[in-house]
């Protein structure tokens, strides 16, 4: 089927509009000439309703996402979105309130915000939450800004180094750089842990505080959690938990128990509110006590049964407007609400048997990197026997070609070649056989036809792209010349627009 | 067993065969056991039937502007979403997909966010909109730090006191191990053009806000002039309903533009998610902080789209990226796409004038009452403000009951206005709401 789409631009014409609109109905105002626009909206289109409708609903079929298969983005937790938490979030009473109004004529939702607040708390051991940060980097930054503060409220003020492990994501380092501390980084050992004595030899009185995931991003957990936690802590330094493979441990482990003072979860990847193509997530964050007066506010608080906002004493201050990402907390409660105890633990159980299921059915033909009990992801590498031309890309875009998304690729960037694949607890047998037997063919073709790879995807909408072009000049909006200059003679002429002069 | 999850107790035998292990508990040896199976104390699970009659339960405790007229505005915004906006965002293909790392099967996120840049440079006439931020006070945030690379060894920012008063907190928030001075916002009776005087060559930005916290439009052309001439970069923060009629960024020549994209048919839900436009100049384009999706062609030479500029961003840069941001509000960017294609040059444009009229008419008839007193002076946009002969408080409570939610209290952040409200009118609110709110005030 050809699914090609011109820009929107280019089905723009004269007079059009896609919404109707009331009459001003009230005596008219002069508008003050000196503080108006001049360009006539230049550049913005003109369509009915039927025209935009089909057009996005033609560029979303050149989508792959959750509900048309499997979607095994190590690190991203791709499961499955229940479809009740998108009627949920769109309820009159969550959708259609303003975040300005008094705390008495939205007790409803304060209700939801503490009561989401309660349940993450107990889920990961911590005693205070904050749901405001927008994603998992923002609750990255509101806990170390966090550190920092509290660092500081003690006089503590020669701490300008974080620790990250090299397995760490990328949003880590940079996270701590933002805040203004230097980064240093943590090698990994032969098992896959933390490098006990590089930890030891780099902690210190500089030291502000070590950033860990754990489960890691190699999918394994930390050993010795304990003993680098009491390291960290000995040399004055906190313990930072990023939440974002937290879906590996729900009911098996609280990070609050293994000595971490922070960390933040990723309502989007563990409570499954939707990826959105990009976003929005939520990165609401959780703390021990003697860290909760630095949290940002607003929190909701409970008193007599009236729910109010709370701003701690020492905050760091606001991170976003408002009180965060509502529409991610209905999801989200909604979530937790239905699974109770049991159903969390459930979700950990199959997201690490399924992991594990691929991990053995695998690691014949595709190297991992640490061949041991993986949590919710197993990183592989894809360095293929008697097939040296042969590069983890190739394998990626040879997966799509059976329909399947790729794992993540070339991260963590410790391993090289890395295939991370996270399968999730939603993902059916059926569907890891179809994807191991897709990988072991794949395997296959490397030594076989190579060129099949070299050559994939050749069932997606688009082959291929040109990606060093796109950095070397890069065309960031519509521009026709620029669009016209890329299609060659598959360009539009001028008979095909109704404006021609856009 | 949970309704999400597919795995049979057969499949299950089979695959812990196939691992090596008895159980699946065996899988989590590796936890300490000291600390491993813990009891989660929490609410027993409700079925499907049982939870959805609590969401109802808690949404029916709130009261939402379908069935009140709301008044309200400081920052986000009740306007008209066509329903076509939300019939694409529930489209699958759309909000389950994630950031779009494999371009060959995600071109519909990407064209889309291609366009969404296109249209959100348009609007704002600025060269270059990236991906999105959370909301506008983060893009302003970003847009702060952004300049303080940009301009090398300038620690000062320079901010007006008019600008929205919890995006002066992110801005400080977001700063406070930068080792930056912010100035400017410290007196709120001092004029843009006065605070523009504060730019001197220490300074990286100068912030302004138009239309401002309070509704009030400024010609912020000759700030920025003042501003450059100082060497120091212009950050405009504005409202995109307001540009369908009023001065863009571009026109005034702002370095960095950002606005709250929430007005642009995405619904309140209480704070979030909403929507952080961020858009810059050419010259300053490598140094954005963001996602940017450019053209490019596949293969075959058909037009395609990717991620691009990609060595700014953080899973590649790490420590040295332009920001931390990864994931950002995609799917929110998706329905300013939808709704600024549905109305279009023409729908802005009256939007714009609806809101413009409707709130003009407002504030002629407040004013007219004994005790009230619009001291907005000067040309205004969606708000203005009302000093009230009673606290707001007390006035609130009176609307109520006529289930309207009043304006915004200015009690907290403006002290020196007194008994102040802050009114917002948009083209939701009818002629005949706004003629029961004045009635509702006259009491």
């Amino acid at each position: 089927m050809h699914t090609y789409e011109p820009p929107i631009f280019e089905l723009s014409g004269a007079g059009k509009i896609g919404a109707w609109l009331p009459e001003t109905g009230v005596p008219e105002t002069a508008l003050p000439a000196d503080l108006l626009r001049t360009d006539d909206l230049a550049g913005l289109p003109e369509l009915s309703e039927t025209e935009v409708v089909r057009h996005f609903t033609r560029i979303s079929q050149r989508n792959f996402c959750i509900d048309t298969g499997m979607y095994p983005l190590g690190s991203c937790t791709m499961k499955y979105n229940p479809k009740i938490h998108e009627d949920a979030a769109r309820m009159p009473g969550f959708a259609f309130i303003h975040p300005l109004q008094e705390d008495t004529s939205v007790q409803g939702a304060l209700r939801l915000t503490y009561d989401l607040q309660a349940l993450l708390a107990e889920i990961s051991g911590f005693d205070q939450v904050c749901l405001q940060p927008a994603a998992g980097a923002q609750g990255e930054f509101a806990g170390i800004l966090v550190f920092r503060a509290y660092h500081l409220d003690r006089g503590d003020d020669q701490r300008d180094e974080v620790l990250c492990p090299n397995s760490a994501h990328g949003t880590n380092p940079a996270t701590a750089a933002m805040v203004g501390f230097k980064v240093v980084e943590i090698a990994t050992d032969p098992r896959g842990n933390v490098d006990l004595a590089d930890l030891r030899a780099k902690v210190g009185p500089r030291t502000a505080g070590l950033m860990l995931t754990n489960p890691n991003t190699l999918g394994l957990f930390d050993e010795n959690v304990h003993e680098v936690a009491a390291i960290v802590h000995d040399a004055g330094g906190l313990m930072y938990g990023d939440g974002a493979n937290f879906n590996a441990i729900l009911g098996i482990v609280r990070p609050g128990d293994v000595g971490f003072d922070f960390m933040h979860y990723n309502l989007h990847k563990t409570f499954t509110t939707p990826h959105g193509g990009g976003g929005p997530g939520c990165g609401a964050v959780g703390c021990k006590t003697f860290l909760a007066p630095y949290l940002p506010g607003p929190i909701v608080v409970e008193n007599d049964d009236q729910y109010s906002s709370f701003t701690p004493e020492k905050s760091i201050g606001r991170l976003k407007t408002f009180k965060g990402n509502f529409g991610m907390f209905v999801r989200a409660y909604t979530y937790i609400r239905m699974l109770g105890a049991a159903g969390l633990r459930e979700i950990s159980e199959n997201a690490v048997l399924n992991a594990n299921y691929l991990r053995v059915k695998l690691h014949d033909l595709y190297p991992v990197a640490y061949d041991r009990t993986c949590m919710h992801e197993v990183v592989l590498q894809g360095k293929l026997k008697g097939a040296p031309d042969i590069h983890t890309l190739d394998i990626a875009k040879r997966l799509i070609d059976f329909g399947f998304h790729p794992p993540t690729v070339y991260f963590p960037i410790s391993v090289a070649e890395s295939i991370m694949i996270e399968p999730t607890e939603t993902e059916s047998k059926r569907n890891l056989d179809a994807f191991i037997a897709a990988m072991r063919q794949i395997a296959r073709e490397a030594v076989e036809s190579p060129e099949l790879l070299h050559n994939a995807p050749t069932t997606a909408p688009v082959r291929r792209l040109d990606e060093v072009g796109a950095a070397r000049k890069p065309i960031l909006k519509y521009d026709r010349a620029a669009i016209n200059g890329l299609r060659g003679d598959k360009a539009t002429t001028d008979d095909q627009l109704e404006q021609p002069t856009y | 067993m949970s309704h999400y999850i597919s795995i049979t107790e057969r499949d299950r035998t089979e695959m812990l065969k196939a691992i090596g292990v008895e159980s699946v508990d065996r899988l989590f040896d590796v936890v300490p056991a000291e600390v491993r199976f813990p009891t989660l104390n929490l609410p027993a699970p409700l079925s499907e039937a049982e939870m959805a009659r609590e969401l109802r339960r808690l949404s029916a405790a709130n009261a939402d502007v379908l069935t009140n007229s709301c008044f309200l505005g400081a920052g986000a915004y009740n306007h008209f979403i066509p329903a076509a906006v939300d019939s694409i965002l529930r489209r699958s293909e759309f909000y389950t997909a994630y950031t779009p790392y494999q371009p060959e099967i995600a071109q519909g996120t990407l064209q889309s966010i291609f366009e969404y840049q296109s249209l959100m440079a348009a609007l704002l006439q600025m060269d270059a909109a990236n991906a999105s931020h959370y909301d506008g006070a983060t893009a302003l945030a970003e847009g702060a730090i952004m300049a303080l690379t940009a301009t090398r060894n300038r620690r000062k920012i320079v901010v007006a006191p008019s600008v929205h008063p919890q995006y002066r907190a992110v801005l400080r928030a977001y700063t406070q191990g930068l080792g930056v001075t912010i100035v400017g916002d410290e007196d709120p009776n001092t004029s843009v053009e006065e605070i523009a005087a504060l730019v001197d060559d220490k300074t990286a930005c100068f912030i302004a806000q138009s239309p401002d916290f309070l509704g009030t439009l400024h010609d912020l052309k000759p700030v920025a002039d003042k501003v450059h001439a100082a060497g120091a970069l212009f950050i405009m923060a504005t409202n995109p309903i307001a540009l369908g009629l009023f001065q863009t960024p571009g026109q005034v020549g702002a370095d960095i533009a950002v606005a709250e994209g929430q007005p642009l048919g995405i619904p309140l839900s209480y704070g979030g998610p909403y929507l952080g436009i961020f858009s810059c100049t050419e010259k300053l384009l490598r140094k954005m902080p963001g996602r940017l999706v450019g053209a490019t062609t596949d293969l075959n030479g058909e037009l395609g789209y990717v991620l691009t500029l990609q060595t700014r961003e953080q899973h590649i840069r790490r420590e040295k990226a332009t920001s931390n941001i990864c994931t950002n509000q995609g799917l929110m960017a998706l329905a300013a796409t939808v709704y600024t294609s549905l109305l279009g040059k023409t729908g802005l444009r009256k939007v714009a004038e609806i809101c413009y009229q409707r709130a003009h008419y407002a504030a002629a008839e407040i004013s007219k009452l004994a005790g009230f007193e619009v001291v907005t002076n000067g040309p205004f946009f969606h708000e203005f403000v009302v000093r009230c002969p009673r606290p707001v408080t007390e006035i609130a409570m009176a609307l109520e009951f006529a289930s309207i939610i009043g304006g915004y209290d200015l009690a907290q952040d403006y002290p020196h206005l007194g008994h102040a409200m802050l009114v917002c009118v948009t083209e939701m609110n009818t002629k005949e709401d706004i003629d029961r709110l004045v009635a509702a005030l006259k009491g």
